[in-house]
């Protein structure tokens, strides 16, 4: 009992990073429980006719001081849209926290974080926690414009930070997996971490499955609850079909099915 | 109640708050064996509600017995098994397994759930059908037998008055609607089975013409479902006729919204100069 939560949140600040991103700063309505790398929170949508379903984000930022914490909403549809147009002062319903976190680093592991579209946003949070253990962490951002690169101060804090961009506008010009920190020095990583779109987490996977190097992945798939009883965002894995909200969203890729 | 499918095994919901507040817990559907559901996507959102096309994946009932049960047994309110099968002699086979078990009161046969290629809803949407089924688990089961109805049907009050006949102490309804999504720009259906079971806030005024209908034609107690999330839905189903309703969707948007509706159902009596809820069943001032 008491595991998790549904809490009114405060929003503080909703600031507006480029043409589709907002950082979304939220005030808790009580101390916040630990929460770690890769978990999320459900969001209600308010003010969207029609709208039923919560709308899950990656914690981007946990302030424990303050009890704040923030996210990076990506409008991709109507319900991230609405959530962007929130206002300072408004109040929003968060079901927190919810799934598993990415395994943290031991001490001085070499770690390589890899981030792509919306997929970078629990990337700094796992960079943060992680720099606590070790001074090795490297993180490449891809994108598709140099435009599309957001809060790259803060990453900077507590990583190496390499960039792709598919227009060569800014670091190197491809994918991810192109770059020459990923290409050429991948199995000198004890751990490497992927969040993005599918194709480049299986990219990823390949390539560190092959290294024989430790590998986690952030699904996304679609979910209903977030708590794992609707059953709707299910990946089949070596142990049956599992629950992305609940069992995830943060998987092994050893323990995924994936052809790669 | 907390409407099968939506709360898991309540322990999903017991990491919110203490599950004894509930008035009843309506586990996710069990069948004889091991299923692994139907494939990714499994859901769709759609105009306040969704398609679902889970199709049942669950562990089985030995699993249940041996691993689920015996962390659950002791919630402080009445756990009921949602009872599923693809032939009768699955489902008789599945509710002795059932019977044994002290701390489950009820069961709620299960022959209405769109998502499954055989049985399920097959039983649910034809009298002859619900008539077989109903009989056979009767007849090895004297503890509570709650028939869960499906709405894909003509008229569902038959299909209540069969089960009532053959011995059933209860209906619930409705399980989901059968619909289906498509999505314009790819051209293709939203959901891996095509269609799918539509639940939510846009089925509740069918839900409540259905409980109404049904609560005229029988005897036995009524629980209603279909869209409830706050205390005015709750309290619509009781005045259609329904004795106690389940919160079923509405958990995956707010898993706090049947404590809400206990609240608001307090205030409404106080409100409202009465003694007790039951004096709303099937209330409807004409």
């Amino acid at each position: 009992m008491g595991k998790k939560a549904v809490g009114d949140f405060t929003v503080i600040s909703n600031r507006k990073l480029n043409q589709s991103n907002f950082l979304l700063k939220l005030a808790a309505p009580g101390p916040l429980p630990d929460i770690s790398p890769g978990q999320f929170v459900n969001v209600d949508i308010k003010n969207a006719k029609e709208i039923f379903l919560r709308r899950p984000f990656s914690v981007f930022e946990v302030d424990y001081s303050n009890n704040t914490l923030s996210l990076i909403v990506k409008i991709l549809g109507r319900g991230s849209k609405v959530l962007t147009e929130i206002n300072e002062g408004d109040k929003i319903s968060l079901i927190y926290p919810l799934g598993k976190s990415f395994t943290i680093p031991s001490a001085n592991e070499k770690i390589l974080a890899v981030g792509g579209g919306s997929g970078v946003a629990p990337l700094l949070f796992l960079a943060k926690e992680s720099k606590l253990k070790t001074d090795n962490v490297d993180i490449i951002l891809g994108a598709r414009s140099a435009e599309d690169h957001i809060q790259v101060d803060e990453y900077k804090k507590f990583a190496n930070l390499h960039f792709t961009t598919e227009d060569g506008t800014l670091g190197a010009k491809g994918f991810v997996t192109h770059h020459p920190v990923f290409r050429e020095k991948l199995n000198a990583y004890d751990k490497v971490y992927a969040c993005g779109p599918d194709a480049m987490m299986k990219a990823v996977a390949k390539e560190a499955k092959a290294a024989g190097v430790f590998c986690e992945v952030s699904l996304e798939n679609l979910m209903a609850c977030g708590f794992g009883v609707c059953l709707c965002c299910i990946e089949p894995t070596q142990h049956g079909n599992k629950c992305v909200c609940t069992d995830g969203p943060v998987f092994n890729i050893n323990d995924l099915k994936w052809q790669i | 109640m907390l409407a099968s499918g939506t709360c898991g095994f309540a322990e999903e919901i017991n990491d919110f708050y203490d599950v004894s507040q509930v008035g009843g817990i309506f586990l996710k559907g069990t069948t004889l064996r091991n299923r692994d559901g139907n494939e990714y996507p499994r859901m769709a959102e759609t105009a306040s509600g969704m398609l679902n096309a889970v199709g049942l994946q669950n562990k089985g009932v030995d699993y249940f017995i041996e691993t689920t049960y015996p962390k659950i047994k002791d919630y402080n309110t009445p756990l009921i098994v949602n009872v599923n099968g693809s032939t009768v002699e699955e489902y008789i086979e599945l509710t002795e397994k059932i019977n044994e078990l002290d701390k489950i009161p009820a069961i709620e046969l299960n022959i209405s759930c769109p998502n499954v290629k055989e049985g399920g809803m097959a039983f649910g949407i034809t009298c002859p059908g619900a008539e077989a089924v109903t009989r056979e688990v009767r007849r090895v089961y004297d503890k509570t037998l709650i028939v869960k109805l499906s709405p894909n049907v003509t008229d569902v009050s038959e299909i209540a008055k069969a089960v009532e006949g053959q011995g059933a102490d209860s209906v619930s309804l409705v399980n989901t609607f059968l619909g289906m999504a498509i999505d314009s720009a790819t051209r293709k259906p939203l959901l891996s089975t095509i269609t799918g079971g539509l639940s939510g806030p846009a089925i509740k005024p069918i839900a409540l013409r259905m409980v109404w209908q049904v609560a005229q034609a029988v005897k036995i107690p009524v629980i209603g479902i279909g869209g409830i999330i706050n205390t005015a839905d709750a309290i619509e189903f009781l005045l259609a006729g329904a004795s106690a309703v389940q919160v079923g969707t509405g958990l995956f948007k707010d898993p706090f919204i049947p404590l809400e509706i206990i609240e608001g159902m307090k205030k409404y009596l106080e409100e409202h100069r009465l003694n007790n809820i039951t004096d709303l069943i099937g209330g409807l001032q004409m």
